[in-house]
């Protein structure tokens, strides 16, 4: 994981779901979070949208059940949008 | 750029000062974020920090209801934060998925339920006019034209079923473009285009709007056509969430909505105060003289140019400029009457204040000297550090910070949302000469012995009369921006004026004036009700420019008039005071009312028209009209 892009991360989900973001970990995910519902779901997606300037296919969205996950679809699509 | 700790301390600075209970701090924090950084992600932190203040701070409370057939959920936390960083604490309800037909046509729904103050009608023409969307080319002109009529009548039955069962401000989508025409480039050489047809629908629902009261439309297709059409979808989101829009949109179609909360809530500027050098003209007029500043048609003059024709075109809205410059004022003037690309000259200005004082003070000045209140005043200027002075200082000053380009700068005022109006009297529109009037009115006032020389010299005369069609927009009006000279300061919407005025125990006036100087226009407002005993008087208002001149006693004295006429003996209202209505305190006192009562919100006076008749100035050529020919 880039450390930057995991911080960056961390700082939007702590917006998105009002809990410290010394709390959200790789591990952080729905079933541990209330506020991670299928709106914040949506609004996660499009908060990842704003800040790297990419789109995410249904498949991404899908994959994105943790914290850790997040991390590696953008990771991957930086890469994608890169080459 | 900034950078991404400068953001991230901003947040913890917020964090900190709501622990330490400084809502006040917390809240300037919050709206310098809000300026750096408007995404998704800080909207949700905005709200929800606000969430903890929003007792603590006085904010308008506002409920808007949105009605659509398409995902608006994301844009929310959007909009409620730009409001609360507006001082809006705005509540929202977002109405069932299509449900949006039910929901205006039954008067149970959860809509009316909700009691908005505005409601949104977002509808996409894919959803309510598939045919005229995905089978134009199908269609027969008769066919289509059965479309357009369907569509239209649509939208006339739910805004004529809505003005039935609400008060609220309804706002309309108009409806979008397709981004490819079915016909390609036929599409524009054809009178019975598909363009045409919505074109057509789109005319007919500004038709139906203008017929009502309140009911205002939102150009939705020139809203995407400003953002670039191919960059505002997202087809992708549509289909798997119904939400049409790029996320990196939301923001613009949060900050459409935005524009009507403004003028709606009362959170307007009634007068922008801008710089001269680097705001005016390019350069400094005090060292690059007449001949070296930068102004006129051609670059880089232009930009310069292209923000006076921005102001001038504010000054046709009603909304009065004033010059706050550090300068040597014979240079100033020099460049404001002579120089030939200024589009404004000093009878443009409202107030100017040219000197090398403190700009704070100078605002102070200014709002005085127009009678406006600071929170009246928005201020622009190139100049970041003065920017920032009057942020830490005056608070309430909307400040407009012009960015590095000038060729951004008319677009930068332009897009400031407290300039907007969703209507327009005929006062607004020549507000500017009325201030350059009162200009010449105060030094008049100077050079006369006594008051009483100076009314006889003024020669008002003043027309009182009932509410008609024709002043029920600038009654509202006044109701909902007088603070000063406003007896109980209670707002009235179009609607509820003409609701007041149908009523049997209600009467409505409006009282004009004009002096030798000049035509004030309409400028107070009086609504009365019966009881048993007394002639109560509900509102009592009149706009500053007139305070002190006995216009007020002149309307007071047709009160009494009329509870004569309606057979009581009393003349009896409330004083209910504001931050701001200390000029209106000693009213009734001064006219030989008694103190009645007193509790939590006000004052309440009596008058006995027997034994304290109230006379007439006989300086004013006073004129009452009947009803019919008002």
């Amino acid at each position: 994981m880039t450390p930057n892009i995991f911080e960056q991360i961390r700082n939007i989900a702590s917006d998105l779901f009002s809990i410290p973001v010394e709390r959200i970990t790789a591990e952080t995910s729905p079933e541990n979070v209330e506020a991670w519902d299928s709106t914040q779901h949506l609004n996660l997606v499009l908060a990842l949208e704003e800040k790297y300037d990419f789109q995410l296919s249904p498949e991404e969205m899908e994959k994105m059940r943790n914290i850790g996950e997040v991390v590696k679809v953008v990771e991957n699509k930086i890469q994608a949008v890169k080459n | 750029m900034i950078p991404e700790e400068k953001l991230l301390d901003l947040r913890k600075e917020i964090n900190e000062f709501i622990a330490a209970n400084a809502p006040e701090k917390a809240s300037l924090r919050m709206a310098e974020l809000w300026r750096r950084q408007r995404d998704s992600a800080t909207a949700a932190f905005v709200v929800s920090r606000y969430e903890h203040l929003r007792s603590k701070l006085a904010l308008i409370p506002y409920r808007l209801a949105i009605i659509r057939s398409f995902t608006v959920e994301p844009a929310v936390p959007l909009l409620r934060a730009a409001a609360y960083v507006s001082g809006i604490d705005l509540a929202v309800h977002v109405g069932d998925f299509n449900a949006y037909p039910q929901e205006i046509l039954d008067e149970d729904s959860s809509l009316y339920k909700f009691s908005p103050n505005v409601v949104i009608l977002g509808v996409r023409t894919a959803d309510i006019a598939p045919d005229l969307w995905q089978e134009y080319s199908d269609l027969t002109p008769e066919a289509a034209q059965q479309a357009i009529q369907r569509v239209s009548n649509n939208f006339q039955q739910w805004i004529r079923a809505f003005r039935q069962r609400s008060q609220a401000a309804l706002i309309v989508h108009l409806l979008e473009q397709p981004m490819q025409p079915n016909a390609g480039l036929l599409d524009a050489q054809s009178e019975t285009s598909q363009s045409s047809a919505i074109r057509q629908i789109n005319e007919a629902i500004r038709r139906v709007a203008s017929e009502h009261r309140g009911i205002y439309v939102l150009d939705y297709d020139a809203l995407v056509a400003r953002h670039g059409r191919i960059s505002w979808k997202d087809e992708r989101k549509w289909l798997i969430a119904r939400m049409p829009i790029a996320a990196n949109q939301l923001i613009h179609l949060s900050d459409e909505w935005s524009r009507f909360l403004m003028p709606l809530t009362g959170k307007v500027v009634k007068a922008l105060v801008v710089d001269l050098d680097n705001t005016l003209w390019g350069g400094v007029i005090g060292e690059d003289g007449m001949n070296g500043i930068k102004l006129g048609p051609e670059y880089p003059g232009a930009a310069f140019q292209a923000l006076q024709r921005a102001m001038l075109d504010l000054t046709r809205r009603g909304i009065l400029v004033a010059i706050c410059s550090k300068n040597n004022p014979d240079d100033a003037m020099e460049a404001l009457n002579n120089h030939p690309g200024m589009l404004l000259r000093p009878n443009h200005f409202a107030a100017m204040r040219i000197n090398w004082n403190d700009k704070v003070q100078n605002l102070r000045e200014i709002a005085a000297e127009l009678n406006i209140g600071i929170d009246s005043l928005a201020f622009m200027d190139d100049n970041p550090v003065e920017c920032e002075q009057v942020r830490a200082a005056l608070p309430e000053v909307t400040v407009i910070e012009l960015p590095e380009d000038p060729l951004q700068f008319a677009v930068t005022l332009r897009e400031c949302p407290v300039f907007e109006r969703l209507t327009l009297s005929a006062e607004d529109q020549q507000r500017t000469t009325l201030y350059v009037e009162q200009r010449e009115r105060s030094q008049a006032e100077q050079t006369f012995q006594s008051k009483e020389d100076f009314y006889r010299y003024l020669e008002q005369e003043a027309v009182i009369a009932p509410v008609t069609p024709a002043s029920l927009a600038r009654i509202s009006q006044l109701t909902q921006k007088t603070n000063q000279f406003n007896l109980t300061t209670k707002r009235y919407t179009e609607q509820q004026i003409s609701e007041l005025a149908s009523s049997p125990d209600h009467e409505v006036f409006s009282i004009r004036v004009r002096d030798r100087f000049g035509d004030h226009g309409l400028v107070g407002v009086a609504i009365t009700r019966d009881s048993a005993e007394a002639y109560e008087i509900d509102t009592f208002l009149l706009s500053c420019r007139v305070i002190g001149r006995t216009v007020e006693t002149a309307l007071l004295s047709y009160l009494g008039e009329r509870a004569s006429a309606r057979g009581k003996q009393q003349l009896a209202g409330w004083f209910v005071p504001t931050k701001k209505n200390a000029p209106a305190k000693e009213f009734y006192s001064q006219h030989g009312f008694q103190l009645e009562s007193e509790n939590g919100n006000g004052l309440r006076w009596e008058l006995d028209l027997k034994q304290h008749p109230i006379a007439r100035p006989e300086w004013i050529k006073l004129n009452v009209m009947n009803g019919e020919n008002g």
